[in-house]
């Protein structure tokens, strides 16, 4: 459980932050690495300024710092933060992610047997090879 | 891992009580749906591994309904029970979800299968909770559920 109220509204903000395509794909550039604002623009068809404000989304959340280098200035994932949330999503989505291979196995499966393309509730099928 | 699986997408917005999952499958939009409708089939893909799921009813149709059981090596049992509100087939239902184990926090969820051609489906799952704290304690029931062998999973998963 998240007993801690604040860090419970700081993955809040973090899940907010990353609502955000633009967000998500800053945040997968930085993982290969510290970047500059300009860097981080490049990808995208925005402005520099709009990418600026992505990166203040992400740093109120807490997702990515900003040192003094001179004018550059890089961008830098907050690797704790991250951590947290990904521990709260990736144990959550690890049980999706199981459950729909499954159904991934299960589909395959009907396709390599019989074309069970059947529409109606026919419940007899399957079964035949479920090796799960 | 193997380079032809879907990921999972799975987002909850902040202040509102939603999750949204969204997943493709490489199979016509008729097998994913049949998938959830037959309950033949999905007992072979619903829920943890490792768990032996006995479902006791599931009548996928509009004011349908289900109850299931998930029960572990050591014989412990967790029950889930909802009703199909919805059901429009390959294309839309609405289902109510409760774990019995938190009685009367009952989630909608929402889930919207979309054709995407050439044989792939889009599955979305909309999830509203009655509460920031039902859902999260909803989604802490559910990963400690499935986490036990999760990790194992995992190890499974990243072996291949």
């Amino acid at each position: 459980m998240i007993v801690d109220p604040s860090a419970d509204d700081r993955l809040d903000r973090a899940f907010m932050a990353l609502a955000d395509p633009v967000r998500r794909g800053i945040i997968a550039r930085l993982s290969r690495g510290p970047a500059t604002v300009n860097e981080l623009a490049e990808p995208f068809q925005i402005t520099k300024q709009a990418v600026s404000k992505h990166i203040q989304v992400l740093e109120q959340a807490g997702l990515v710092t900003r040192t003094r280098d001179a004018q550059r200035r890089p961008v830098h994932l907050a690797a704790a933060q991250l951590e947290a949330l990904t521990a709260w999503i990736d144990r959550y989505r690890l049980i999706h992610e199981q459950q729909f291979r499954s159904l991934d196995a299960l589909l395959a499966n009907d396709r390599g047997t019989n074309a069970a393309t059947s529409d109606a509730g026919s419940a007899d099928t399957a079964q035949e090879e479920s090796e799960s | 891992m193997s380079t032809t699986t879907n990921p999972v997408t799975i987002s909850a917005p902040e202040g509102l009580p939603f999750i949204d999952i969204e997943r493709e499958f490489d199979a016509p939009i008729a097998a994913v749906f049949n998938a959830h409708r037959d309950p033949e089939l999905v007992k072979q893909w619903l829920g943890p591994k490792g768990y032996e799921m006995t479902i006791e009813r599931w009548d996928f149709v509009p004011q349908g309904g289900y109850r299931y059981v998930h029960t572990d090596a050591n014989g412990d049992a967790y029950a889930f029970n909802g009703t199909f509100h919805s059901v429009r087939e390959n294309e839309f239902a609405i289902q109510t979800f409760e774990f019995e184990g938190f009685p009367d926090v009952v989630a909608i969820e929402a889930m919207t299968f979309e054709d995407l051609g050439d044989g792939r489906t889009r599955l979305r799952i909309h999830s509203t909770y009655p509460s920031l704290e039902a859902r999260d304690g909803m989604v802490q029931s559910n990963m400690e559920l499935g986490l036990r062998e999760g990790y194992e999973r995992l190890d499974d998963l990243l072996g291949v």
